[in-house]
């Protein structure tokens, strides 16, 4: 009975689930930027001139709507990589890691074969996917066949990738010459670019299409329907007759994968090349604040990737134009995950609220 | 007995309202001083909401409760807690590898030299225990005492806090019957000492032999407030449900035919590696209804698992239809034609948060006409839910509300939609009725009759004697993962299965009481 009454209650809430969907974020998002601007008043700086600077930074002009749109790619495809996993009840955060080595294994496929376009292009995408993949998918396999919690393995596979792609990329597969990086990768490889003098390219219309993709994927698709089915309630999964085992680590592959594109894209449509890094770029991490964001659906993922691409694009531009320091839009960006993830607060407020109005509404 | 001055508690207009729905409209309850209430309804009816606003878990719209005749508001357990009401949940609220005292004392601990005084401790609890015949040992881990046990651990705590008023929810429906004949003496000893008790249950049979008196509360309304020795179960069912319910199953006589399950010295362990089937073996044929009757964890739920191919089995043959199947997994036994009602149905049967047409084709949802090659049919699929809610009478607003937020009675016939509809040839119906209310048990009972009539075979494992009894052609029972004995159910008494339950062979006597690890 308790149980009983607990589910009707939140079969009440679910009503409420959708608007809080869109509500919690936006809500969040003006939050994060009063308490920005507060910081800006506090430091001295204008936030009313540098919320325009930040605004114009991206839709100002189209060199710039382009570079935002630069930043974005990868988070469209971390922050689906992190959402996929999260259907299935896996959290991966082992985007770095996958990144990196879809990085390289694109960059290499990139320079080490003479191919035509329509082969070499692909190739290089597919083989960067598949590294990335891999990467994942042992997290997976650790995870279902041995129960090693995948937080753990994909965090230690950072640090695995971080350094085999160091010392691959100022190694062996290091070009002639000072730079730390691989040769550059053939014109068969690369991504076209929309105009020459803009660096935004066609992985934009990759990474919408994969987000369509995942979509399908998760709602079209017996695959997605075993995945979902998991991801809620494993037992029943398995007495449904799902391998749960089996579609786990199929999952980490695909999430893996999905990070993997960023690397990818990376190499083949901005750099060229794969340079040894120094760390870690971020985007897998910013990956999980995508997810976050965008609720775990694809399109939710396609818009969180935009919002934190205005706001990376725009630190920049307010530092050397208002002098606003970065540090406000990284305080903004945590303000924000910090709202939505407690999401719970606001659904709390929202019942209390209806509870005291409900009472004369319903008396109807 | 002057009205006004002998209440324990007095709840007047209660009026609790959630978003589209009233759980309780304008109710009146009162409890006398040293009696036993019963609080009778359906599933959804408003009982536990109507004992929430009364402990404070709910803040009632409308209404006074008054306790020991004080008007009383309660905004929270607290408040409740210090004017000695005690609740014991259907679930219990315990610390699995604490001691019973160390349960009992938490957040109450009496100390010494600001170290928890155990000694004091352990003594106070012995004294409690003894005072009111609970019989618990203070010193045993609670992961190590039984259901009944763990039950009594949480009326303990609940006296330890001073509670003259108890509220016990559904206190029956983990218990097996023995137990239950324990907890009745228990709740009478209480009452001796001046306890007033309300007690939650949808089970008629337990009110009538229970309680002094039963409020009956249906969608939210109060219909009635009767002493039990004036009605009898039919008058109270009617009142529940408000129109007649057939309590007796009516069935022709079996009619059966070729065996198609066969299990032979089956073993198999459990979660903590002990060997639970100990050499198992039975047979099921078409047409009839073989009842496993038992006290809970003596083997049912590693059989009903095996069977269902989600545990391994150690040793033993399984022969469905004529052929072993020695390695039983899930998904083959499904396509074989074996169809499964899981004793959890929020734990195995339904995944919580997905919509109706969703749960529905779990298990097949990867054939025709369901899916074509890896795409889902969604058109096809919510046509079929529609039909599945049509034809079983789920009630729902509509096939794509999330299976969550349907009752109890509602879930189950969602899974019994689901598993008829695969036309299986053996149906496994573990606890098919648990926790639901008197009109989706009367549908599932008669549900099954039908299948059994349609020539299918069906297994059926339930704790509730009385629901094998009635719906059973043969009864197995079984102790300690074995076949005690099969019976035709002419022969099949409450005694004689109670006897063998308890593990006594026909020569031994039946005490000792039902206490199987």
């Amino acid at each position: 009975m308790v149980d009983k009454d607990i589910s009707e209650k939140k079969a009440k809430y679910l009503q409420e689930q959708h608007l809080v969907d869109f509500i919690v974020p936006i809500i969040s998002i003006i939050a994060g930027l009063i308490v920005g601007a507060i910081f800006m008043l506090i430091i001295g700086a204008e936030p009313i001139k540098a919320y325009i600077v930040l605004w114009n930074s991206s839709f100002g002009s189209l060199r710039g709507f382009g570079e935002m749109l630069v930043n974005t790619v990868p988070l469209i495809f971390t922050g689906l990589a992190v959402a996929f996993g999260f259907k299935i009840g896996l959290f991966n955060i082992g985007g770095d890691g996958q990144f990196l080595v879809s990085y390289l294994a694109a960059a290499y496929i990139g320079y080490m074969f003479q191919l035509p376009m329509y082969i070499h292009l692909p190739f290089a995408l597919i083989a960067g996917m598949i590294a990335g993949g891999i990467w994942g998918g042992i997290a997976g396999y650790l995870k279902a066949k041995l129960g090693i919690h995948e937080v753990i393995t994909t965090i230690m596979f950072n640090y695995i990738a971080l350094y085999l792609v160091g010392y691959l990329a100022g190694g062996p597969l290091k070009a002639e010459g000072l730079l730390p990086a691989t040769p550059k990768i053939f014109d068969t490889a690369k991504l076209p670019r929309f105009v020459p003098t803009m660096r935004i390219h066609y992985g934009i219309f990759l990474a919408l299409a994969v987000a369509v993709l995942i979509y399908y994927i998760l709602w079209k698709t017996t695959f997605g329907y075993e995945v979902r089915a998991t991801g809620q309630n494993p037992d029943a999964a398995q007495f449904g007759g799902i391998n749960v085992a089996r579609n786990m680590v199929l999952a980490m592959f695909i999430s893996g994968a999905l990070a993997g594109l960023a690397g990818t894209t990376q190499a083949l449509g901005l750099e060229y090349r794969a340079y040894q890094p120094f760390g870690f770029v971020g985007y897998g991490f910013t990956g999980i604040a995508v997810a976050l964001v965008g609720k775990g659906h694809p399109g939710g993922v396609v818009l969180g990737a935009l919002l934190f691409g205005v706001l990376s694009r725009g630190a920049m531009m307010m530092q050397s134009m208002v002098g606003v320091p970065k540090e406000v839009i990284e305080i903004i960006q945590a303000i924000i995950i910090m709202f939505i993830a407690s999401e719970y607060i606001f659904k709390y407020l929202a019942r209390k609220w209806r509870e005291r109005k409900g009472g004369v509404a319903d008396a109807s | 007995m002057a009205a006004g001055n002998n209440l324990a508690v007095e709840m007047k207009g209660i009026t609790k309202r959630f978003p589209g729905v009233i759980a309780n409209d304008k109710v009146d309850f009162e409890l006398e001083k040293g009696e036993i209430h019963a609080l009778l309804g359906e599933n959804g009816a408003g009982k536990t909401t109507l004992m929430n606003c009364l402990y404070g878990f709910l803040n009632a719209d409308e209404g006074e409760i008054f306790i020991n005749n004080k008007k009383v508001e309660v905004t929270d357990p607290n408040v409740a807690i210090s004017h000695g009401i005690g609740m014991v949940h259907q679930h219990f609220m315990l610390v699995p590898p604490f001691t019973v005292t160390e349960n009992i004392v938490l957040g109450k601990e009496p100390t010494k030299n600001n170290m928890i005084d155990y000694k004091t401790a352990n003594q106070n609890v012995r004294d409690i225990s003894k005072q009111y015949g609970l019989n618990v040992e203070p010193t045993a881990k609670v992961q190590d005492i039984s259901v009944g046990m763990q039950q009594r651990v949480e009326i303990l705590k609940a006296l330890y806090r001073g509670a003259d008023i108890l509220i016990l929810d559904e206190p029956t429906a983990v218990l097996t019957p023995q137990e239950v004949k324990e907890l009745v003496k228990i709740m009478e000893s209480l009452t001796d000492e001046g306890k007033s008790i309300i007690f939650i249950t949808h089970k008629l049979k337990e009110v009538k032999s229970i309680a002094d008196r039963v409020t009956v509360i249906r969608s939210g309304k109060l219909i009635d407030t009767v002493k039990t020795d004036t009605v009898t179960t039919n008058d109270l069912a009617n009142m529940m449900v408000g129109r007649e319910v057939i309590l007796e199953v009516e069935k022709k006589e079996a009619n059966p035919g070729e065996v198609v399950l066969e299990v032979e010295d089956l073993y198999a362990k459990n979660e903590r590696d002990l060997m639970a089937l100990n050499g198992t073996s039975f047979s099921v044929r078409r047409g009839e209804i073989l009842g496993i009757a038992g006290v809970d964890g003596n083997g049912q739920t590693e059989l009903t698992e095996v069977l269902s191919g989600l545990r391994k089995k150690e040793k033993g043959t399984i022969k469905f239809k004529g052929r072993e199947i020695t390695k039983p997994q899930t998904k083959r036994l499904f396509e074989e034609g074996i169809s499964h009602i899981p004793e959890d149905r929020q734990k195995r049967g339904l995944i919580m948060e997905f919509k109706l047409y969703e749960n529905l084709i779990l298990g097949r949802h990867d054939r025709k006409p369901y899916a074509s090659g890896i795409n889902l049919n969604n058109k096809k699929i919510k046509e079929e839910a529609r039909r599945l809610i049509e034809d079983f009478d789920i009630r729902t607003p509509s096939e794509t509300v999330q299976a969550k937020s349907l009752s109890g009675g509602n879930q189950q016939k969602l899974i019994i939609a689901r598993e008829f509809d695969r036309k299986p040839d053996l149906l496994i119906a573990a606890q098919p009725t648990r926790g639901i209310d008197v009109g989706a048990i009367e549908y599932i009972h008669n549900s099954l009759i039908t299948q059994r009539d349609n020539n299918k075979a069906i297994l059926l494992i339930s704790l509730e004697l009385d629901e094998i009894l009635s719906l059973s052609d043969r009864v197995a029972v079984i102790y300690e993962g074995k076949i005690v004995d099969i019976l035709d159910i002419g022969d099949a008494t409450e005694e004689k299965l109670g006897l063998m339950m308890a593990g006594a062979e026909s020569e031994e006597e039946p005490e000792g009481g039902g206490q199987v690890g």
